[in-house]
């Protein structure tokens, strides 16, 4: 168990990079907190793979340092950064059984027998792997391999960091839930640091207590899911989480005011706004309202989501999406909207007005 | 599932079948009508039962044979599978230099047969070849027309120029669809090289492994080309394998008969063995 420290990160994957856009990953700097569980996310390709791969040993880094506990690790095999790593798809070994290859990180590391086994039999037991523990791993479903794959991650009782890289992505819709409550236990359970790679957000806010937002090889927001959800640094963090994501408007700053199509428009963070750049107000389609004056809106379609209907507006020339619930009336063509002060932003070049950069 | 039967797909069947037909049952049925009967030309046949299968099984001539055969094609697989696994294992996985080995690896099989025959005939040649004179040089007596033992040394060797690049592409292929997470994982795990091979590569290949047993076995079991170019069977015939002795029954001595017989043994012995030699490597499966 360990703390780990980045600092100043950066990797790209042609030998002799020169410019910025030749990085996988452009400079970060993050910290970790030991026992934390931690959740990478961002769309394919913007580096969160390359980020884990870095922390697990995998790549080498083009520049930076990473440290787990103050000891640097930059440039330390795998092995001896004791880390666990489960990919995406299930990764066992198919001419063992399935006791063999949760021993097997353990007889590698020359673990005497006897305490082998007892820590299998733990590890199974919470995995429910017992039953099926002297059976050929290969003939297990795809949920059952990608088990064995966590257990070999967790079976090391010393590891400094487990980590995950999109570790449902196989699994069958109704077991992904089961097994992501599994690991959410497991973390619980054993306090191990945890770092978990994935495009779903679901599957990063329900298990992370801090999820870092990457895009484009840069982290965009690191926070808990309430300050992802509720206070975006950047409308990226704002439209890609959260179902449907925030509305983004264009605005005028003018005079400690926001204006959308001239209308004033209370944002909780104007005082900070520069009015320098392109500014944008973003508010949650959550923390939108029907009224009876303000921003006129034509209703273009309404979609059921069950307990709650999505609508969508248009107002001068843009689309603002808002949440009614189950019963709620649903306005006829032409109404207002207002947006709920507490949590409107104001964005200026995608970055939340007042934001430490 | 409802499954409908329809006998009418028979119909699909047939133009396979004819062709199937045409290029094997019907030469192998010329070779059967062959072994159970007894001709003088003129197309008159003779009934004559199992009798040319029962002098072949006890020709000790055949017997020889089928003894050395089996003594080459077991040197042949024990020497080209474990050296082609190594040489794949040992081949770059990307750079520029995979085509360059892929390229070179593979030319000993664009060698027409006869010509590789040739080329070891000379190359093995105690007074002018480069390998025969080479090894007398060393002071080892060589002489592959006189000697049975450097007579086999240079079929082996030949055989092993020729057909280790087959179980090397193979492996090569096998070991290249490998994900790179199971290598990875390995890392991750702390597994030292020999339980990467052991544990990951190896049961990764065990198909292309079967596969280059079964073709090196076949093969070699019906040998015939180079060897009658390098040795002609000989010194006497201690380098007479199955199918040289089969062609000169057959073609030599004009013993149709007792050839077709000896032909059927042959087919069967390969099928047998091939059969043999899948259901064991492949029994783990099963389970």
């Amino acid at each position: 168990m360990a703390e780990i420290r980045i600092e100043n990160l950066r990797h790209s994957y042609s030998a002799n990079p020169q410019g910025e856009e030749d990085y996988a990953l452009k400079r970060l700097s993050i910290t970790w907190q030991d026992g934390g569980a931690y959740a990478l996310l961002g769309p394919s390709g913007c580096g969160k793979t390359t980020l884990l791969n870095l922390i697990s040993g995998l790549l080498t880094p083009t520049e930076g340092r990473i440290l787990f506990d103050g000891r640097d690790v930059s440039h330390s095999s795998p092995e001896e950064r004791n880390i666990a790593q489960v990919f995406q798809f299930p990764v066992i070994y198919d001419t063992m059984t399935v006791f063999d290859n949760l021993a097997f990180p353990l007889r590698n590391r020359g673990v005497p027998e006897s305490e082998i086994k007892t820590r299998v039999a733990e590890i199974a037991d919470m995995l429910e792997l017992t039953k099926t523990l002297h059976k050929r791993a290969s003939g297990l479903t795809a949920d059952g391999k990608q088990k064995i794959s966590l257990g070999r991650g967790l079976v090391r009782p010393d590891v400094n960091v487990i980590m995950f890289d999109e570790p449902l992505t196989v699994i069958d819709p109704h077991l992904k839930w089961q097994l992501r409550s599994k690991l959410k236990e497991l973390h619980l359970r054993t306090k191990r640091t945890m770092i978990y790679v994935t495009h779903d957000q679901t599957e990063a806010l329900t298990f992370a207590d801090q999820v870092v937002v990457m895009n484009l090889g840069e982290v965009v927001q690191a926070g808990t899911p309430v300050e992802l959800f509720e206070r975006p640094q950047h409308t990226f963090v704002g439209h890609f989480i959260g179902s449907p994501g925030m509305n983004v408007l264009p605005c005028e700053v003018r005079g400690g005011k926001a204006l959308f199509a001239g209308i004033p428009v209370e944002a909780a963070n104007i005082q900070a706004a520069s009015g320098r750049g392109r500014a944008e107000i973003g508010v949650r389609p959550e923390f939108v309202s029907i009224a009876k004056s303000g921003i006129a809106a034509e209703v273009v379609r309404v979609a059921d989501a069950g307990r709650y209907r999505i609508v969508e507006a248009r107002s001068h020339g843009h689309t603002i999406k808002l949440l009614l619930k189950e019963g709620d009336e649903v306005p006829q063509s032409s109404t207002f909207l207002a947006f709920d002060p507490a949590h409107t932003q104001v964005y200026e070049d995608g970055w939340i007005a007042g934001a430490h950069r | 599932m409802n499954k409908t039967f329809n006998n009418k797909a028979w119909w699909l069947v047939l133009p396979v079948f004819l062709m199937v037909a045409f290029n094997a049952l019907v030469p192998l049925m010329t070779v059967v009508n062959y072994s159970i009967q007894e001709t003088f030309g003129n197309n008159e046949f003779f009934w004559s039962g199992t009798t040319w299968f029962e002098q072949i099984l006890h020709d000790e001539a055949f017997h020889d044979s089928l003894r050395r055969q089996l003594i080459f094609t077991g040197l042949i697989l024990l020497i080209e599978i474990p050296l082609g696994l190594a040489i794949a294992l040992c081949m770059p996985r990307n750079g520029p230099w995979v085509s360059v080995c892929l390229v070179l690896i593979a030319l000993p099989l664009l060698v027409p047969w006869n010509v590789v025959g040739s080329m070891w005939n000379i190359m093995a040649l105690p007074d002018i070849g480069l390998l025969g004179k080479g090894i007398n040089a060393l002071g080892i007596p060589f002489n592959y027309t006189r000697q049975p033992i450097s007579a086999w040394f240079t079929v082996i060797l030949m055989d092993v120029w020729h057909w280790t690049s087959l179980v090397v592409l193979l492996c090569y292929a096998g070991l290249v669809a490998i994900p790179d997470a199971y290598y990875q994982a390995a890392k991750v795990d702390g597994a030292r090289p020999w339980a990467v091979f052991r544990y990951i590569q190896l049961p990764k290949l065990k198909h292309v492994l079967t596969i280059a047993v079964l073709l090196r076995f076949m093969d070699s079991f019906m040998i015939y080309t180079e060897v009658i170019v390098l040795t002609g069977g000989g010194p006497g015939s201690t380098t007479k394998f199955l199918s040289i002795d089969l062609v000169q029954k057959a073609l030599g001595g004009f013993d149709l008969g007792p050839a077709a017989a000896f032909s059927i043994v042959y087919f069967l012995i390969i099928l047998f063995l091939s059969w043999l030699f899948y259901t064991l490597m492949m029994r783990e499966e099963a389970k």
